[in-house]
């Protein structure tokens, strides 16, 4: 990989990462500790929407955050092309449909 | 039958499903013992990290501390799941492609200093011992509980049959029997929750059953609005507000969050899988796997709080269930009829109050007092020593690995070889686990204070560092070292002289901004940052093949 596509490879690496880290912050922090009171006002059933994000909503959140990354990631190594060379020997090794086959394998082994 | 031949049968039959796996998955080699070959599957893997991370902590005290902290209680919850957010954007992927055995060996490379790989040497060993002994304490109350042996026999059993897998398979047998006990913790976990959660809501679903309407029975109306209404009544606040500072929970929850994604024993369970995308993959598994859990026990809280309330509030004592005496006869329970009229005054006035209760006990005796079958109970006890026994393990193999691989091969004896050295892991191994013994049997009093400091350690010392190392290319061995060392010293002096040398002093106004010793960590972590970017600045900047190393693990796939 050239040294300017990994440059922009990282930078939108660096993106994602500040999103949802903001996401994160968001649900935790904003929702489940500081504005918990306020929210506390509003009900869904036997729930305080403010107790509810505490204990319960910002933990799914931060499963969906996750797998949310992981989608966004592959989405971008994809495009960088660098989801198939993951056990191969030499880099550049994609070039040659019969490497990449075998470093697939390799992955499930 | 009884609890106690029940107890028997499930520790009996759990106990021997992990020796067999350790016969079965013994290492050849260091790659094997320290990673188990680096070919474990996402999904194995994160099933694993649930069980190396849900402690005796999570199992046995987490949903009694919430039942006793209300909604405050939320800073476990958020704080040991939302550092899996962390730890899956900011560090798992990263330390994977770098694809070394262990914490320190990545903080020796990246700062290239023998002193930084020493540092991190010492914080992995204490943090792991501090941890270890947490474990072996909450062995020890279910060997002495369930089974009436006393403690000592109990830790023998429990060192025994950890020693078995851990030295035989290193990490490969550890992996695969975290897994078998991931899947005993889960559902010894589930069932008292979901038999709760259907006799006083009638929905099966402990997640939604808390926020639902109780049965008849139980006098009806929304559970949690009957739970406030009660707490209330007695003195000890509203359940589902907090009680306290808005910036001390806070804190905390940062720091469990930093200390989580700092802890070196999951940390080195990503180094396990194949490729950059199964570090990330699996530390979603792990979430879920985790999620499962933490969901449920702030719904256990509120079952049992609720349950416990109702059964001995004014009650008499003399009509108290067996399950009362039995706990009364660990101490764990204690009632002192102050105003002598026979009855049980449990209140938040501590002048009126007659009744202590243990947190611990809320999830032990939980099937108990719900008048759940006999196996029930005893499938708690199987669950509590999983939960204890599966993290002990992940630590035992950090302090090994640190000692055999960081300091004896990579700092004191270069030339040694890799039979030597397994052998090292091995000896070192059987050390940790006579020490960890040591103090399960002579515990010391101070467990629960030490547990907080080993987050507030790992979110001082090693987060920042790894982060910084990863995100900050220019970042050099005297900024990771000066601030390592500042985080690390400044959290220890905190905690130490809040919880060991002035105890009384250890209240809100003393505090610095209102943090609590627990939450201190979070100060840790940004000092930590501080020094280490001030340091940086003025120090020359990290040799140009280290940051290759940087720009090398940015990049998953390509081997160079």
């Amino acid at each position: 990989m050239s040294h300017r596509n990994a440059r922009s490879y990282w930078k939108a690496n660096l993106r994602i990462v500040f999103a949802l880290l903001s996401i994160w912050f968001f649900i935790s922090f904003v929702c489940g500790i500081l504005l918990a009171d306020f929210l506390d006002n509003f009900r869904i059933g036997g729930f305080k929407l403010g107790f509810w994000m505490a204990q319960q909503g910002s933990i799914y959140g931060f499963v969906i955050l996750i797998f949310v990354y992981i989608r966004l990631m592959d989405r971008l190594d994809h495009q960088y092309k660098l989801d198939q060379i993951e056990t191969a020997e030499k880099p550049f090794a994609t070039s040659n449909p019969s490497a990449a086959k075998d470093s697939e394998a390799g992955d499930k082994a | 039958m009884s609890v106690q031949i029940w107890t028997y049968l499930f520790i009996f039959l759990s106990f021997g499903l992990y020796a067999l796996i350790a016969l079965w998955s013994r290492a050849g080699s260091t790659h094997d013992f320290y990673v188990a070959g680096g070919g474990i599957s996402p999904l194995t893997n994160g099933m694993a990290t649930a069980a190396d991370w849900m402690s005796a902590a999570s199992f046995i005290s987490m949903a009694g501390l919430i039942s006793f902290l209300g909604r405050d209680g939320a800073y476990f919850l958020m704080g040991w799941t939302g550092g899996y957010v962390l730890l899956a954007l900011l560090l798992a992927p990263y330390l994977r492609k770098f694809g070394k055995f262990t914490v320190p060996a990545f903080i020796g490379d990246r700062y290239y200093s023998q002193s930084a790989r020493l540092t991190a040497v010492f914080c992995a060993i204490v943090i792991s011992f501090v941890y270890v002994c947490g474990q072996m304490q909450g062995a020890g109350i279910v060997f002495s509980r369930f089974l009436e042996v006393d403690i000592t026999t109990g830790v023998i059993i429990g060192m025994t049959i950890v020693f078995f897998y851990a030295v035989l398979g290193g990490m490969k047998g550890i992996t695969y029997t975290q897994v078998a006990q991931y899947c005993v913790l889960i559902f010894a976990y589930m069932v008292p929750a979901i038999f709760l959660s259907m006799m006083m809501t009638g929905n099966p679903i402990p997640q939604l059953g808390f926020g639902s309407e109780l049965q008849p029975e139980y006098g009806g109306g929304y559970l949690l609005d009957r739970l406030d209404g009660l707490s209330e009544e007695l003195g000890f606040g509203t359940y589902t507000t907090g009680q306290k500072s808005t910036q001390d929970v806070f804190f905390i929850t940062a720091a469990l969050m930093f200390g989580t994604a700092g802890l070196p024993h999951v940390i080195i369970r990503f180094f396990t899988v194949p490729s950059v995308r199964d570090a990330r993959l699996s530390a979603g598994y792990a979430l879920v796997f985790i999620a499962i859990l933490y969901t449920t026990a702030p719904a256990l809280a509120a079952f049992s709080k609720t349950n416990l309330l109702d059964t001995v509030n004014n009650a008499e004592y003399s009509t108290m269930p067996s399950w009362f005496s039995t706990w009364e006869r660990t101490g764990l329970i204690t009632f002192d009829d102050k105003n002598g009229d026979g009855r049980i005054q449990y209140v938040g006035d501590a002048q009126i109050n007659e009744l202590s209760v243990n947190r611990d006990i809320m999830v032990l005796a939980n099937p108990e007092i719900a008048q759940l079958p006999n196996w029930v109970a005893a499938l708690v006890a199987a669950g509590a020593l999983a939960a204890a026994l599966s993290t002990a393990s992940g630590l035992l193999l950090v302090i090994s690995t640190s000692i055999s691989h960081d300091l004896i091969k990579r700092i004191l004896r270069p030339q040694t070889t890799e039979k030597e050295e397994l052998n090292y892991a091995r000896i070192a191994i059987f050390f940790a686990v006579l020490i960890a013994g040591y103090f399960g049997i002579n515990p010391p009093g101070f467990v629960a204070e030490v547990v907080a400091f080993a987050f507030g350690l790992a979110a001082a010392s090693f987060f920042p560092a790894i982060v910084l190392g990863i995100f900050y290319s220019r970042m050099n061995r005297q900024g990771a070292v000066a601030g390592m060392v500042a985080g690390f010293t400044f959290t220890a002096a905190y905690i130490i002289y809040f919880k060991f040398v002035d105890p009384s002093m250890s209240t809100a106004e003393h505090w610095w901004f209102g943090i609590s010793p627990e939450g201190i960590g979070t100060l840790g972590t940004m000092l930590n940052l501080v020094v280490a970017l001030t340091v940086c600045r003025f120090t020359a900047e990290p040799p140009i093949e280290v940051q290759e190393i940087v720009r090398h693990i940015r990049l998953p796939g390509e081997h160079v």
